[in-house]
């Protein structure tokens, strides 16, 4: 039939990437730009390796609370001109903080007098923080009251015990947004200390897609790292994440309906040989929806859970590999139970021949579905630039999720993620710790 | 602000592949403001009254496919509230083809994503493929359109996981269970009034013939219109349509008996006593939804009234209440005139800490009267302009959103290309008729009040107080 031949013709075939553009500006700016016409868009990130992972315990928090009063003031621009000059070109201004990465991302549209007036103020913002006295008052008093909010939900309190566990002293351990304690200690010269010392120009990846030319976006990678700090050389490395030695296990009182459970250990990191065995066994296990284990045994077959899944967190140090789910409180023993029967059976046998084909099967097929916007693009230019993927990395995805075999994931889990060394934290009622196996 | 004189067009080659979208690109660079030139609409209805609408987007070789279901949770009877979500979660456990669960995994090898999602308005199923995958997912949908296989067994166990998923948004989330009772208040016939999830109660009592009668009632080609957007050519989309859709026939719908929300005759109020660290405040006024994309004005400028108030960072709510006097951690505006039901504007707030609930209700009343007595400046009203047309336009970066935008346009009974139509109609809006606006429906008579009262929690559950450690290993 005709209709049929013409969606059959287009076969998925090896897919490239888009051409990306890389130099180095004049200070060692790392810069990523994918020249994107169809749209009359610009999409422009800029980060620094000043996620939380740069805090202290007696600092925890500054890190997030510098990179936010960024935007609350410039030398020569309140608050107020920084927002009302990108609301008056429909500019938007996004910040965007991990454990290793601090930045913002900015949409504007690619009209040469739009898009100078964002960038100015995006250049401002970066280079110039003015992090005004009372200003940062009123945000300090923001975010503590955001922190002591979540310090009463199940899941922020399970989140954040299943950290500390998990990490076990490692930076990676710490709240994103700190503490309300040590917020409230946090003064204008810390977080101006904290900007000299990190937002520099040899540490900022500039990443760019739109409606633009190399020479135009050269300049403007110039301009925005123009006034930043210079730095002084090479940072130290972040201390490598310590294996879990043994089980650890937390309970935690609350009243909720639900209990929220959270199992894991370290993890993965961005560049790791372990990578892709490891990507594609948390697919078959957790990742992949209605797809994966954790879904048919926890929700489908049982009806215990709205969500379980398993994520892993490759970060520059090993991130977290989690097993996250919520369930009717009296259900916890029982859900805890299936967890963790599912991920043992899983490190000791391995996916099975057909789990493996279909993961590779939607990893690979899917792939274009991650290259299908500028957002998502400039998001990946952001992580191949900050952690020094190579530029074909796009295209080589694929190629070695294919590569993948059953004996590698069964391999990796076991030596990376072991079932027998889990931390785990249940948030929920005293008389379900008593359920809980060892 | 740009004068316009200023304004300076991009010079661009013409080196990309699809010269329509570069002459739009040109045309919004150079015409500011104006609503870009947008790609075409193409309708097709099919003889069982099914409507197919294709937007060709050829900037990737994907495509997004999405089937509305006019029927949502306004449509649910008392004691059945929820039965429309129930019923979208059993469309994924089996057909008389298809076991349970295997749809989304014959979606996921084919390289796609699949989700749904239940509105008061819609049921909406939807996938991302690859383009040559279209006619997978055709055939999958017309499968579950005609052929949904519903047994007990997996009827319990998804039921269970509804109420988990109740559990997770509502119950434990004190600001939903605020939501929840302020929408129960707000409207007191209308069935806008119950959760989309359904009451707790009703979920318990909820059978196995009730989604069965949900089923056959709403789930038929005449009811349905399929949204596609993406890599692909309309004529081919329509024929493949056709060969899926073609064969189901069409049947007489439930009579939908016009429902209304009487005028509202005075002030009301709701509590809502939870766990949580400060109050959050909700007032909502009954206003009009968007019925006559081309002739309505006052939906338009209420759209802009509420882009005054929490349009960006720069407006005044965030500016006065958040920054400037420090009465609020947040603070925002909400109104969204496609509906079939009627319009509801929103406003919420969360005091800082040391002020209280009612001097925020009085600050967040007074911001509503100052444009009602005075109106919006006309940095203002064009900053919301500015907004409204670049907002557009990054749409059209998602695919997804692009065929959400067309589908809740249609799903409302408005022209589903009328998104065009709608930023022309932003742009024409005065100050004179935002003034309108906030002086006829921000009166006390027609205002809902809810506040969430925080109760705290035992001291023992609080992070970091004395956690009850219980076998742990070291």
């Amino acid at each position: 039939m005709l209709a049929a031949a013409a969606f059959a013709l287009a076969a998925p075939a090896a897919l490239g990437g888009p051409p990306i553009q890389h130099w180095q500006t004049a200070s060692g700016a790392r810069v990523y730009f994918v020249e994107s016409r169809n749209l009359p868009i610009l999409d422009v990130s800029v980060q620094f390796p000043a996620g939380s992972s740069r805090d202290t315990p007696a600092t925890s928090g500054l890190a997030g609370l510098t990179l936010r009063m960024l935007r609350f003031g410039a030398q020569g621009l309140t608050e107020e001109q920084i927002s009302l000059r990108l609301a008056d070109v429909g500019a938007q201004l996004a910040p965007s903080f991990d454990y290793d990465r601090a930045g913002y991302a900015l949409r504007t549209l690619s009209g040469a007098a739009q898009r100078e007036q964002a960038l100015a103020t995006l250049a401002a913002v970066l280079q110039r923080p003015g992090f005004p006295a009372a200003v940062l008052e009123r945000e300090k008093a923001r975010v503590i009251a955001g922190l002591r909010e979540a310090d009463l939900k199940p899941d922020a309190i399970g989140a954040r015990e299943f950290a500390r566990l998990v990490y076990a002293g490692h930076p990676y351990g710490l709240r994103e947004s700190g503490e309300p304690r040590t917020v409230a200690q946090l003064t204008r010269e810390d977080l101006a200390a904290f900007h000299a010392r990190f937002f520099a120009a040899p540490y900022a990846v500039v990443a760019m897609i739109g409606d633009l030319e190399r020479r135009e976006a050269e300049a403007i990678a110039e301009r925005l790292v123009a006034g930043l700090p210079k730095g002084s050389g090479p940072l130290a490395p972040l201390p490598q994440v310590p294996r879990l030695d043994a089980p650890v296990q937390r309970v935690i009182v609350h009243p909720a309906a639900q209990a929220h459970l959270y199992l894991g250990a370290p993890g993965v990191r961005r560049v790791d040989p372990d990578y892709f065995p490891l990507l594609v066994g948390n697919y078959i296990l957790g990742g992949g929806g209605f797809n994966s284990r954790f879904s048919e045994q926890v929700r489908q077959k049982r009806g215990l859970s709205y969500s379980v899944y398993s994520r892993l967190a490759p970060y520059e140090q090993d991130g977290a590999f989690t097993i996250a789910l919520q369930t009717r409180r009296d259900q916890a023993g029982e859900a805890l139970r299936v967890v963790r029967e599912t991920f043992a059976d899983f490190v000791a046998n391995g996916p099975s021949a057909e789990e493996l084909e279909g993961a590779r099967q939607h990893i690979v097929g899917a792939f274009p579905l991650r290259l299908d916007s500028n957002r998502e693009i400039l998001e990946h230019l952001a992580v191949i630039g900050f952690y020094r993927l190579p530029l074909d990395w796009l295209e080589r995805y694929p190629q070695s999720v294919a590569a993948v075999t059953a004996a590698q994931v069964r391999d990796a889990f076991q030596r990376r993620i072991s079932s027998e060394r889990l931390a785990v934290v249940v948030v929920g009622a005293p008389s379900d710790a008593s359920a809980i196996p060892p | 602000m740009i004068p316009f004189s200023d304004r300076v067009c991009s010079a661009a080659t013409a080196t990309s592949p699809s010269r329509l979208a570069l002459r739009s690109a040109l045309a919004v660079a150079c015409a500011w403001p104006a609503a870009p030139a947008a790609a075409e609409l193409h309708r097709h209805r099919l003889d069982n009254g099914m409507e197919i609408l294709v937007k060709e987007d050829h900037r990737a070789p994907v495509v997004a496919s999405m089937l509305w279901y006019r029927a949502g949770s306004m449509d649910e009877v008392n004691g059945s509230t929820g039965v429309a979500h129930v019923l979208e979660h059993m469309m994924f456990r089996g057909t008389r083809t298809l076991a349970p669960g295997e749809l989304s995994k014959t979606v996921a090898r084919a390289g796609g994503r699949d989700n749904a999602s239940t509105g008061r308005d819609y049921t909406i199923y939807f996938q991302q493929l690859h383009r040559s995958q279209l006619p997978l997912a055709m055939r999958l949908e017309a499968d579950r359109m005609a052929n949904l296989m519903l047994t007990e067994a997996e009827f319990a166990r998804e039921l269970r996981v509804v109420m988990e998923e109740r559990r997770l948004r509502t119950e434990d989330q004190p600001r939903s269970l605020l939501y929840e009772t302020f929408f129960a208040t707000a409207y007191q016939a209308h069935p806008y009034r119950t959760p989309i999830i359904g009451w707790m109660r009703d979920l318990e009592n909820m059978t196995l013939a009730d989604a069965h009668t949900w089923y056959r009632a709403w789930y038929a080609p005449n009811n349905a219109a399929l949204v596609v957007v993406g890599d692909v050519h309309a004529a081919d989309v329509f024929a493949e349509a056709q060969r899926w859709f073609g064969a189901i026939a069409p049947r007489a719908l439930p009579e939908r008996k016009a429902q209304s929300e009487a005028p509202q005759r005075g002030l009301r109020r709701a509590v809502v006593n939870a766990p949580a660290e400060l109050p959050y405040l909700l007032m909502g006024w009954h206003v009009p939804a968007l019925r006559d994309l081309e002739r309505d004005w006052e939906p338009y400028a209420l759209w802009v009234l509420a882009a005054a108030l929490d349009g960006s960072d720069a407006s005044r709510l965030t500016r006065d209440l958040v920054r400037e006097r420090r009465l609020a951690v947040s603070a925002g505006a909400g109104y969204d005139p496609v509906n079939r039901g009627p319009g509801l504007f929103v406003v919420s707030a969360t005091p800082a800490a040391g002020h209280s609930v009612e001097a925020l209700e009085a600050a967040l009343r007074a911001q509503i009267a100052a444009i009602a007595e005075h109106g919006i400046t006309a940095e203002e009203l064009e900053r919301t302009r500015v907004q409204a047309v670049a907002a557009q336009v990054y749409g059209r970066d998602s695919m997804l959103g692009q065929a959400r935008q067309i589908g809740r346009l249609h799903n409302a009974g408005l022209p589903p290309d009328g998104a065009a139509m709608q930023v022309r109609r932003l742009q024409e809006v005065t100050v004179q008729q935002v003034q309108a606006v906030a002086r006829k429906y921000f009166a006390d008579d027609n205002l809902t009040v809810g506040t969430l009262w925080p109760q705290p929690l035992a001291a023992a559950v609080r992070a970091g107080a004395s956690d009850v450690p219980l076998r742990e290993h070291h």
